[in-house]
């Protein structure tokens, strides 16, 4: 069984990129004896502070806020690539996080070079690596395209490589960014297909929007994040009802029960 | 922590006793499902727990050695895609690189080209190899940063890119040192099984300095030029172009040969190659610089590691 637990994290960022990062003001700044101040008096940005939840199977959580208030910095955590200051991440199953729709792809590769390349990175036989390269020309419908250079791509054939790619590996816990809506109407309705399978499947999906009609639609939790902490956690009607003006939450209800 | 070590141990079973076993999942549209791990990623300040993820970091790049063969492979197809003789020109402007510049400097040099041009070529590759993954582990980390932001992946395999890209390219370049060798009749010496000793170290030296490098060009981004001018100047003051008994007579700074680590490392190589009797001094030296090297990338590497998403 899948399960993700978040324990009282925290992530700063240090602001190295303006002032301080510069090897010169490093080496003036210890020959003049200032370093220990300079490194108690370092600009940090919280982005996190102090979040806490846990997922089990089944669960498919929305992160709602607004721009700024930690919910990428949060999926990238919890996909272990930030590792906290403060706290634990404990992942129990195998994560896939959708964050941005390059995934990391090469773009001079080829779509097939850089499937390969993924599918190494799972540590795949040479027969596996031809069933997924099979698998994810056809789910994305990029057939003839995989043998060109992914720069060449357009943004949307992007998005389907990289959500095909991603999926094709059937994680069991699955970390998304809202960019997967970039995809045409006809992609959606598939890549919504599959992720149903996926959590049907009983396994954790995370999805950051802010879209209120595909949280409804999609989700069973919501958290709503606000400066790097949870303002609110419950039931996504619940934490809708507080995050949206009246109005507009009617609205939401509406479109997400004419959705489904 | 157990935990994390016995899942890694899983996994490394599961692949050497099933790798095609993976089942389809549930409904079956994502035909391969991924194997179960478990991770625990705590903030720890504890010299242990630190050293436990920086093993475990290393342990997963000796795994996905596949994956770091691939990367490299296609690091150097697509240096060459679209021209005629593709990676042949790693071969071809070492060739040119060496007739050119083995004649001329043979002549300023006073030596005899039959002797001079074998020293030439060996040297000229081996510090080809020194200088180019010098200067690609400084921004080994910083040019991977799409992959290390979107994949949680152990960050020492960009360090293994670096070297397992330059031995390919070493490897195009032999082909040169073996020609110049056999027109010209030169015969490895006796004790050429050092070689295999010495070899190993260039790996290990290469891995770590990329690793140390790759982190400090990554925090501080004056680190890749300053880099690049330490090792123009290294190029001239080591003994490349030219060997020690060359200017011996015109009173030569010992200090250049003696303590120059890089001399050390070029001679525990080049020396049974060209058939010179075995030197234990520069093997002293360059053991010493090489444990050096270890100690130190060891430290900042199990120190440096969680922080270097953040640097990027």
């Amino acid at each position: 069984m899948a399960q993700l637990i978040v324990d009282n994290v925290s992530v700063s960022f240090p602001l190295y990129h303006t002032e301080s990062r510069s090897l010169k003001k490093t080496v003036f700044a210890a020959a003049s004896g200032r370093l220990g101040e300079d490194s108690r008096h370092r600009l940090t940005v919280e982005a996190l502070r102090g979040v806490s939840f846990t997922l089990n199977s089944g669960d498919r959580l929305g992160f709602i806020g607004s721009n700024g208030a930690g919910k990428t910095t949060l999926l990238r955590t919890m996909a272990g690539i930030y590792e906290p200051v403060a706290g634990s991440i404990t992942i129990d199953g195998a994560v896939t996080a959708l964050l941005d729709p390059g995934q990391g792809m090469n773009p001079d590769l080829t779509g097939n070079e850089n499937i390969r390349l993924r599918a190494l990175f799972n540590g795949y036989s040479e027969a596996q690596i031809r069933q997924l390269q099979e698998d994810v020309a056809a789910f994305a419908g990029l057939d003839q395209f995989l043998a060109l250079p992914v720069r060449t791509y357009s943004s949307g054939m992007v998005v389907r490589l990289g959500f095909a790619m991603a999926t094709a590996i059937l994680p069991q816990i699955l970390l998304m960014d809202e960019w997967i809506l970039a995809g045409d109407a006809s992609f959606l309705d598939k890549a919504r297909h599959r992720l149903e399978t996926m959590v049907r499947g009983a396994e954790i999906l995370v999805l950051s929007s802010h879209s209120p009609t595909i949280i409804l639609e999609w989700c069973n939790r919501l958290i709503w994040m606000e400066n790097g902490m949870v303002k609110a956690d419950g039931s996504p009607e619940e934490v809708l009802a507080a995050y949206l003006p009246p109005d507009q939450f009617a609205h939401a209800l509406e479109a997400a029960g004419k959705a489904a | 922590m157990v935990d994390a070590a016995r899942s890694f141990r899983y996994r490394l079973l599961m692949l050497m006793i099933a790798p095609g076993q993976d089942s389809a999942g549930p409904g079956s549209p994502p035909p391969i499902a991924a194997p179960a791990t478990r991770l625990v990623i705590a903030a720890s300040h504890s010299w242990r727990e630190r050293l436990r993820l920086a093993a475990v970091d290393l342990a997963d790049t000796a795994r996905l050695w596949p994956l770091v063969w691939t990367l490299s492979l296609f690091d150097i197809r697509l240096r060459y895609r679209g021209s005629l003789l593709g990676p042949l020109w790693l071969t071809l402007s070492t060739a040119i690189m060496v007739g050119a510049i083995g004649f001329l400097y043979a002549r300023l040099f006073h030596q005899d080209v039959r002797a001079y041009l074998p020293f030439l070529t060996i040297s000229l590759v081996l510090w080809n190899f020194i200088s180019t993954v010098a200067s690609e582990a400084t921004t080994c980390f910083t040019q991977a940063d799409a992959m290390i932001r979107s994949i949680r992946m152990p960050h020492s395999v960009h360090a293994a890119r670096v070297v397992m890209r330059n031995m390919l390219v070493l490897g195009h370049n032999v082909v040169v040192v073996a020609v110049v060798f056999a027109l010209l009749g030169t015969r490895p010496g006796l004790d050429s099984f050092t070689l295999l000793p010495g070899f190993l170290l260039w790996l290990a030296d290469a891995f770590a300095a990329s690793l140390l490098l790759g982190l400090f060009g990554a925090r501080f981004r004056d680190i890749p030029p300053i880099i690049a001018s330490v090792m123009q100047i290294a190029f001239y003051v080591t003994p490349i172009m030219w060997s020690p008994a060359m200017l011996a007579h015109r009173g030569l700074a010992r200090a250049f040969v003696d303590l120059n680590p890089f001399y050390a490392l070029l001679e525990i190589i080049r020396a049974p190659l060209l058939g010179q009797p075995f030197e234990p001094g520069a093997w002293h030296l360059a053991v010493l610089y090489s444990l050096g090297l270890f100690l130190i990338t060891g430290l900042i590497f199990v120190r440096a590691r969680p922080r270097l998403p953040y640097w990027l």
